[in-house]
Parts: structure tokens; sequence; C-alpha cells
């Protein structure tokens, strides 16, 4: 079974990449963008018996730093 | 005083801090590899060292907070022994929850490397019982994730506590409130993004690093 796990920084966690992507996009002559936040997707291969706890816990434990970040398990 | 100096793979000051608490505590430090679950027997001082431990992958320190060793680190930290972060030891430590908040991409997303001016804000700890509250001395950073965040009601926790050891006196790296350095709620555990190693001698050009670790070995001595 795959799953992915988004990891984004949480709202109010100054975010320098994604304010770099931002200026740059701009300079490429893009405009109308209000806002980009840079994360991450981890992809797991995980066998069917992985439960949504133990995924949980993969998060809390390593994945994600929640004093930072927030994440998404998508499965 | 026995005192440990624990190397990830990817650690790169691991051999300066054996130097500086060779020199200064007048002892070779047992270097200790990440993979071994126990710390030498009588370890009274835990360093970890600068580098990238683990290439930085997943986060600086996120890798390295979960080695086999860090289980022994933070079972010493409990029991009261000194345990001293620096740069990415300070990442770790904060990793393994030894130490609030998290070290994020500097502000300015450069690389820093050079000579800052920081206050010391706490004088009263084992680390900095030999500086002057008040006082600034000049220490080396090197780093690219310095930016040290935590939410607001944690830094007022640390600030009204008395935790933060040492600050910028200028913005380096975007740290919130400027910290540089941060101590637990024992006091027995430091983490600072600025190498003290680093300058320990004149050929250093100062050594206002020096008086760091002779206030620990007052410690461990005693």
């Amino acid at each position: 079974m795959k799953v992915r796990i988004v990891v984004t920084l949480k709202p109010g966690v100054l975010d320098p990449q994604g304010k770099a992507i931002h200026k740059s996009l701009e300079g490429l002559g893009f405009g109308g963008i209000n806002d980009i936040r840079a994360g991450k997707v981890i992809e797991l291969d995980v066998a069917d018996s992985v439960t949504d706890d133990e995924l949980d816990g993969m998060c809390r434990k390593l994945i994600a730093n929640t004093v930072i970040e927030n994440y998404r398990i998508e499965r | 005083m026995t005192a440990a100096v624990v190397v990830f793979p990817g650690s790169n000051c691991d051999r300066d801090l054996a130097v500086a608490i060779e020199s200064i505590m007048g002892r070779k430090p047992n270097m200790v590899w990440h993979g071994e679950t126990e710390l030498p027997a009588g370890t009274d001082l835990i360093a970890l060292p600068g580098g990238f431990s683990y290439g930085d992958y997943l986060r600086s320190g996120a890798m390295a907070a979960r080695s086999p060793v860090m289980r022994a680190v933070v079972d010493a930290a409990e029991r009261g022994v000194p345990v001293l972060g620096v740069c990415n030891g300070f990442q770790v430590l904060t990793e393994a929850g030894l130490l609030p908040g998290a070290l994020m991409r500097n502000a300015g997303l450069n690389f820093v490397c050079r000579d800052v001016e920081l206050s010391v804000e706490n004088a009263q700890s084992a680390f900095t019982s030999r500086y002057a509250a008040g006082e600034t001395i000049l220490i080396p950073v090197a780093h690219h994730d310095g930016n040290y965040t935590a939410d607001a009601e944690t830094l007022d926790r640390l600030e009204g506590e008395d935790r933060v050891a040492f600050r910028y006196t200028g913005n380096v790296n975007g740290s919130a409130r400027q910290i540089a350095g941060v101590l637990n709620a024992a006091g027995n555990v430091l983490g600072l993004m600025p190498h003290p190693e680093r300058k320990i001698e004149d050929a250093h050009g100062g050594d206002d690093g020096r008086r760091l670790f002779e206030g620990l070995m007052e410690l461990v001595s005693a």
C-alpha cells in the first residue's frame, strides 16, 4: 500500500524558502501569487496491515517536527 | 572528569571539541560512536558536536536524535549530567526533546560563517558561571539552520525562567528574540549555535569560548 505524508510548516512559522520561491516566480514574470509555503512529501510503501495509528506514530516520532510542522496522511 | 564526545556520521567538529576539552579540562574525552547504547562508566560531561549528522537528512539533527546512543544521553541528562550541544549538537538536543523549540533554515537563506557578538544573558548556569551577566563576547558561528523558533508562550517561559543563556547582539539568522543558546529547566543541558570550542586560544583570534569549559570543569570536579 502506498501512503503519502505531506509535511507543511505550521501557519505563522516563517518560511524563508517559500518566500524565496515566491520572489523568484515574480522575477520570472508570474503575477497574482498571494503567498507560497514550501513543505515536503514523504512516500511510504507499507504492508496493508500497517494501521492509521502506526502511521500517525511515525509522523509524530520522526517524519514531522510538531514544534514547527503539521502533517497530513493520505492513503 | 570523564567527558564523552558523541560522534555521529557526518559530525565534523568532534575533534575540535575534544581538543578544547582536553586542553582546558586536562583529560582526553572518550569519543563515543552514535551506535553505542551506553556511555562509558563515570561519564560526567557529554558534548554533542557540530557538523552535518546524517547529511541533515529530513531535518538537521532529526536522524541523530533517534540514534541508539541518544537514549543513554537522555537518561544521563535526566540524572543531571551536564550536556553541551554545539551547532548541530543544539539541533540534535531540540530534536531529541531535551531542549524546547526548533532550529529552522536561516531567515536570509544563506549559510552564515563569521564571528558574531553574543551577550551573556544568564551567568548563573554551570556553563556560564565564568562570564558576567550582560557581558558581550565574540564567538564564531557556521550554520545554515540556526534560526531558533518556538511559540510565544515557550519563548516567554524561557525568558521568565532565565533559560536564555546567550543572545546575538544583532540579527544573525532570524532567531526569535535573537536567541543563540538555551538551557533546559534543570540547567544541566545547554544548546547553542555558536562554537565556543573555536575560540579558546590567541591563535583562534580570541579566547572568549574558553571560560565555558573552565566553568564546567568546576562543576564536574566538585
